[in-house]
């Protein structure tokens, strides 16, 4: 048996997520030493017409086009990993769902609308089956690797379905509530290791939020600040719009 | 000459998306010429409406993976206008800092990664890896330092972290300051083999007149962050003004508006502001302009990946320059700013109008927002570089295409590709350019 041949996709996105493997450096010649990459356009040109072992898909289906090639990449691979928010929940490409779509056309594109068609944002699990998630914006690349292992093998990867508040504790990082703001740590999925606290913003969900939020404790909590609850909505939707406008 | 010719590359692009190219010659007569450009829109300025000015940055850097922290440091300026904040010295020595990364990083991977391969008559770095392994090698070296140095600056380079409007969330110390120094002194001893390489690499010749845009400023610095806009062809303009240097258009092939200024197209990027700055750049940058031959006034596209060369050189020395400032001086910790959504007030808004034009990889982009006296975005507007330069590479095109007609089609098609490849549009578009279909 030769090596899993493995391929990167894109939909709607801004391809940071592929970017970051990329980015993994001279790493990234040893992730290759045990795949067969066969398709994978942020660092080469080649095609492959077979079938795939693995596919692993970043992006939002976001029209027609879009949906017609998440559904053939399901038909053409054995595994499929939507890796990074836009593909796993929507993430920011969600936000359009909010208003309707030609509203956003005409703010945009004014009269000539018509030229460029849109449709709703969908995640990759709205229109086909997910094998493997790796959420995040970006993925988080040490997740990135486990994840890619546990699919190689033929393991099962449970995401952490715990608060990101249970690894910023272990980073010993100060609350950002207790410095005044507000952030979505309590009620968003932890395995980014707290990324953006430890660097001293806040965390806007875009990993998605566990699958029990104590959303009303949430906003209790974030009307203590007297805040225009409109803003707090805005930021819970930030990265969940998709999901949220679909399971309504 | 009665010759038909019918190109149809398919390509999919980065932040404008899915394209393909498209020529036709019908008995020796050019018909059509276009960079057709179908992406389905993303709608990021419709989003931002009604969204808190402190959210801006974090959303549009999502508009590319690449230039993330461009975008970013365009958001923060226009946000930073719209609601009359002004910026620490220290805060806008650390925002060039991460600017310098951000342009050498992208001229990296696309100096080696997208335009070598061409250069050297392979199809991608895989191919590269035979015959030039050490410099693959190099490549992802250079890249991953400056990721390294993103790290440490902004949490990621990937949609940075710490950047945000007032300033930043964290702030490197000493221990940080002597760890992005290494990595960029190494940095530098990776590109003189690389200025070395890039003498060798025989770019295609071809000449056109056109209008080259960038920022423009009367002091010394060659400018990046700031300035007013300008051109070749001696506009110049405040920044503010940038919907009468960018006249952005809408066309039925492309759903990235096209722009124009004096002429019929305008061309942005690295080649622009060295034919706009070049006297600006560090003696450094010169000598490897003298080295692989560039001088201004150029007008041959193909050579935009050699101005992103001497760019390397630029804002490697200028990034150790102000790295070694800041370890002179030492970075005041106390700057570092919460901000969050400013549920704590810590920055005060006024209702107003703001632009940031800002040099990024690829040319000059423009963010312009309007926020009420709460901070919440009216109006939104982002002026991408590729967009800018979509008419000029049509027009390229239709030059380049007639002055080819007595070679093959293979030939005539890379030379397209690699013209679209040169203005480095995005990363992925580029290589899947090579999915070419001719019929005859």
């Amino acid at each position: 048996m030769g090596r899993p041949k493995v391929a990167f996709f894109d939909l709607s996105c801004c391809e940071g997520c592929q970017l970051q493997v990329a980015n993994l450096g001279e790493d990234l010649l040893d992730v290759l030493e045990l795949i067969d990459l066969v398709e994978f356009r942020e660092v080469m040109s080649e095609k492959w017409e077979g079938r795939y072992d693995l596919a692993i898909v970043e992006g939002s289906v976001v029209n027609d086009e879009s949906e017609q090639r998440v559904r053939q990449i399901r038909d053409r691979c054995n595994v499929l990993i939507a890796y990074g928010s836009c593909a796993t929940i929507g993430g920011v490409n969600g936000m359009k769902n909010r208003r309707p779509i030609e509203e956003s056309q005409a703010a945009v594109y004014g009269d000539k609308t018509d030229w460029f068609p849109a449709t709703k944002t969908r995640t990759v699990d709205q229109v086909v089956k997910v094998d493997y998630y790796i959420h995040g914006c970006p993925i988080y690349p040490p997740e990135f690797i486990k994840v890619l292992k546990a699919a190689l093998a033929g393991l099962s990867y449970p995401v952490p379905d715990f608060a990101v508040c249970v690894e910023c504790k272990f980073n010993e990082n100060v609350c950002m509530y207790d410095k005044g703001v507000t952030c979505l740590g309590p009620i968003t999925r932890a395995g980014c290791n707290s990324w953006c606290i430890n660097a001293g913003n806040v965390c806007y969900g875009c990993r998605g939020m566990v699958s029990n939020p104590n959303r009303n404790g949430a906003e209790d909590v974030l009307r203590r600040y007297d805040l225009n609850p409109e803003l707090i909505a805005n930021k819970m939707m930030m990265y969940n719009a998709a999901k949220e406008s679909t399971d309504e | 000459m009665s010759r038909n010719l019918s190109v149809n590359v398919e390509f999919l692009t980065r932040v404008e998306g899915h394209g393909h190219i498209v020529v036709d010659v019908a008995e020796g007569v050019l018909k059509t010429c276009q960079l057709q450009i179908v992406e389905a829109p993303r709608f990021f300025e419709a989003m931002l409406q009604g969204r808190s000015i402190f959210e801006a940055q974090h959303i549009t850097s999502r508009i590319c993976g690449i230039c993330a922290c461009g975008h970013s440091l365009a958001s923060i300026q226009a946000a930073e206008a719209a609601i009359g904040f002004t910026p620490s010295e220290q805060t806008l020595k650390l925002r060039k800092l991460l600017l310098h990364m951000e342009n050498l990083d992208s001229h990296v991977l696309h100096i080696y990664l997208l335009a070598a391969p061409d250069l050297l008559g392979v199809k991608s770095f895989m191919g590269l890896m035979k015959d030039h392994a050490d410099a693959v090698r190099r490549a992802l070296r250079m890249k991953k330092a400056c990721n390294d140095v993103c790290d440490i600056l902004v949490g990621r380079h990937v949609h940075p972290i710490s950047c945000v409007v007032g300033g930043f969330t964290m702030l490197p110390g000493p221990k940080e300051l002597e760890a992005m120094h290494a990595l960029l002194l190494q940095v530098r001893e990776d590109l003189a083999p690389t200025v070395a390489l890039a003498a060798t690499l025989e770019f295609p010749e071809f000449e056109r007149q056109t209008e080259y845009v960038g920022l423009i400023s009367d002091d010394g610095e060659y400018p990046l962050l700031s300035g007013d806009v300008g051109s070749t062809d001696g506009v110049r303009k405040a920044k503010e003004d940038y919907r009468a240097i960018t006249n952005e258009f809408l066309l039925p092939h492309s759903s990235a508006k096209h722009a124009r200024l004096s002429r019929s197209s305008y061309m942005v990027g690295a080649l622009a502001r060295f034919n706009l700055n070049h006297d600006k750049l560090h003696p450094k940058a010169k000598e490897t302009a003298a080295a692989v031959g560039l001088k201004p006034l150029c007008t041959n596209p193909y050579l935009n990946t050699a101005a992103q060369l001497v760019e390397c050189a630029h804002c490697t020395e200028e990034a150790i320059a102000i790295i070694e400032d800041l370890m002179d001086r030492g970075v005041d910790p106390s700057e570092a700013v919460i901000v969050g959504i400013n549920e704590n007030h810590s920055i005060p808004v006024q209702a107003g109008s703001g632009v940031g034009a800002v040099e990024v990889p690829r040319g000059i982009l423009f963010h312009h927002y309007q926020v009420d006296e709460q901070g919440i975005i009216q109006e939104a507007n982002c002026v991408i570089p590729t967009g800018q330069n979509l008419q000029n590479i049509e027009d390229d095109m239709h030059k380049l295409v007639p002055e080819l007609l007595d070679r093959s089609d293979e030939e005539i098609t890379l030379a397209l590709e690699m013209l679209v490849r040169a203005y480095d549009p995005c990363i992925s578009c580029s290589t899947h350019f090579l999915e070419v279909d001719i019929v005859r």
